[in-house]
């Protein structure tokens, strides 16, 4: 069966960003980009899909500018086997990014989509859950088990109050939490194969769909800062501190 | 405008969070009616009806909604939620999972998280591991948030008498199933709603560790919590994790025990209102953050701490 499989280029995880000086947009100039995290836990899980024999083929799929080829090519480099870029400069928010990727699902026809739960720029949480709702496919979210089944995928979730399991009829939408697996490091020969495997680009006009924003940042500022407090000598003068001058103790 | 929150309750008992999205409705203003969609849910209903505020309450009983899973649920939301101005939930795993596709469904971009009501399209939000704070502002005819508990005081679970009306509706999408779960079950107060947490990471070297810390808890009432590195490395279980992608914590009181301190954990635990680390290095970047820092290793001193208390 094929994979769809969401990489999303970001900020890396490394990076401290700030606003910018006139509070208008986040100072992403000159900052190192990496593939969202959890969108390499979404490729890894579909290579090893596929190891298993359960997979055939795998399609990474990204949104934004030219420049994610890069995280596309990453993706190629870990096993997956071709890739589409939907190239835009526009902003993208989840609901056009759910909408681009239910265009691309209609005419590849994956029997799973696998999206990280959540990118660690936007922290939104929502893509895998809304191109659920636009395919009708079960979602099968915050990962951290998969297991295909015979016409269906059963996946464990990590829940506020532990774990959850599912079954989904197929073809579903599976994303990613952090315990579903560690991803491997793609070797250098992979990288240079990677190069050499089909990365087609089309764009959203192309897929039919209308991406202008439905939400407008007005601004962005720094949260309030914590000073940093004191050193204390020892439990005893902890204890002191909490109880007389915190007095979050009794 | 009329707002609909979403309940997170067991069927029985309605769940703290509710009451902190409710409260975030009242920062909106407006009528505020309550779903309870679930099984058996009589109860959780009536409780619904009590809290302070609340304008109606709809029930939907039905066996599809037991496991609250998101297929069923985010229909009936959708079938209800169009005429709302805003539709609510709490951001819990429960809300997370479901909201967004309720979203998609009505045509709309949701508003992940929200910290601040700055106006009735307006709202305050975190992005970037809360590095950043960005003011949104939506132009769908219904808004639809998720709330981020700890930013929002608990509105008044008693006092109220909204009037209760069943929905007769069953959706069921027919593509998920539940099949089981493995619920943690601690006497500890919920790691999101104590009043005191503490936490262990990587420098607690094993589960058996943890047991230093369960000791502390109970003398102070607290909650135990941990880093991802002592989740991964399996130390103890998932919803045990703090963080920009674990659970967000505010407590009067935090104690960080053998944790550096990087973004992704501080983003889900700076804004308690006391925080203390216990680190043996004394350049962790946790301590840029603490009230009150212990450079000490902690198998001396979280047991001291313990018998001195
Ligand atoms: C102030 C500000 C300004 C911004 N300006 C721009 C801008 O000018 N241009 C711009 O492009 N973005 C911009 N963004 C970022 C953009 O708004 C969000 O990143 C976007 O809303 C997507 O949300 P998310 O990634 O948090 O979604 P989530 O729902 O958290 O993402 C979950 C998963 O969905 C998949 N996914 C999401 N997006 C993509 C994608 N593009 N390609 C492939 N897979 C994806 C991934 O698997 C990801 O792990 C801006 C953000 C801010 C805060
Ligand atoms: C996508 C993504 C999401 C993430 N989400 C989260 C998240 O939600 N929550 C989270 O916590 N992390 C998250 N992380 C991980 C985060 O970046 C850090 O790796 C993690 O928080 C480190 O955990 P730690 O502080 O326990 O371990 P370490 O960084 O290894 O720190 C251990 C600390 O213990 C101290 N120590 C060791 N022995 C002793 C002793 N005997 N006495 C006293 N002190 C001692 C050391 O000095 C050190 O400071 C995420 C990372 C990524 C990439």
């Amino acid at each position: 069966m094929k994979v769809l499989v969401a990489v999303k280029r970001v900020v890396d995880f490394n990076v401290k960003v700030r606003p910018k000086a006139d509070g208008s947009d986040v100072d992403t100039a000159n900052v190192k980009m990496s593939i969202n995290p959890f969108c390499e836990i979404a490729v890894e899980e579909a290579v090893r899909l596929k190891e298993k024999g359960v997979v055939s083929e795998i399609v990474a799929v990204s949104m934004g500018p030219k420049q994610c080829q890069e995280q596309i090519r990453t993706a190629l480099a870990l096993g997956a086997d071709r890739g589409i870029l939907v190239e835009t400069d526009a902003e993208l928010q989840p609901l056009a990014v759910a909408k681009c990727l239910k265009a691309i699902a209609d005419k590849e026809e994956p029997q799973l989509v696998i999206l990280g739960k959540q990118s660690i720029d936007g922290d939104n949480n929502q893509t895998g859950q809304m191109l659920g709702a636009l395919t009708g496919m079960g979602q099968g979210t915050f990962a951290s088990e998969v297991v295909v089944e015979d016409g269906s995928v059963k996946v464990t979730r990590e829940v506020d109050g532990g774990l959850q399991t599912v079954s989904l009829k197929l073809p579903a939408i599976v994303t990613t939490d952090l315990r579903l697996n560690e991803p491997r490091y793609a070797s250098l020969p992979n990288i240079m194969k990677a190069k050499k495997k089909p990365l087609d680009t089309t764009s959203p006009e192309e897929l039919g769909v209308d991406v202008t924003p439905r939400t407008t940042t007005l601004k962005v500022e720094p949260p309030a800062e914590r000073q940093a407090g004191v050193k204390v000598a020892s439990v005893d003068e902890l204890l002191e501190k909490l109880k007389n001058e915190a007095k979050v103790i009794q | 405008m009329s707002i609909l929150v979403i309940a997170e309750h067991d069927n029985a008992e309605i769940k703290g969070a509710t009451l902190n999205t409710v409260a975030a409705a009242k920062a909106i203003g407006g009528d505020i009616h309550i779903l309870v969609a679930g099984a058996e849910c009589g109860a959780a209903a009536e409780a619904a009806a009590r809290i302070d505020g609340v304008a109606k309450v709809l029930v939907a009983d039905n066996a599809g909604y037991e496991h609250q899973l998101a297929e069923n649920v985010a229909k009936l939301v959708a079938d209800l939620g169009g005429d709302y101005s805003h539709i609510l939930a709490p951001a819990t795993t429960t809300g997370k999972n479901m909201l967004p596709r309720v979203a998609a469904l009505l045509d709309v971009q949701p508003i992940s998280d929200i910290l601040a009501v700055e106006s009735a399209d307006t709202f305050k939000r975190p992005i970037y591991a809360g590095n950043v704070i960005a003011t949104v502002q939506s132009s769908d005819t219904t808004k639809v948030i998720t709330v981020r508990t700890t930013a929002f005081d608990a509105a008044v679970a008693e006092g109220g008498s909204a009037a209760v009306e069943t929905v007769d509706i069953a959706e069921d999408a027919g593509v998920s199933s539940f099949v089981g779960e493995e619920l943690a079950v601690s006497d500890r107060p919920e790691l999101t709603s104590a009043k005191v947490v503490i936490s262990g990471g990587r420098g607690m070297q094993n589960g058996d560790n943890f047991e230093m810390l369960y000791k502390l808890a109970d003398k102070l009432g607290a909650a135990v919590g941990a880093s991802r590195a002592a989740v991964d490395a399996g130390f103890v279980p998932n919803d045990m994790q703090v963080g920009q992608t674990g659970k967000i914590v505010a407590p009067d009181l935090y104690i960080a025990v053998g944790i550096s301190g990087a973004i992704q954990h501080l983003a889900g635990m700076k804004d308690s209102k006391v925080i203390v680390a216990i680190n043996k290095d004394e350049e962790a970047p946790i301590f840029s953050v603490a009230d009150y820092g212990l450079v000490a290793d902690l198998f001396d001193a979280v047991p001291e701490l313990e018998t001195k208390l």
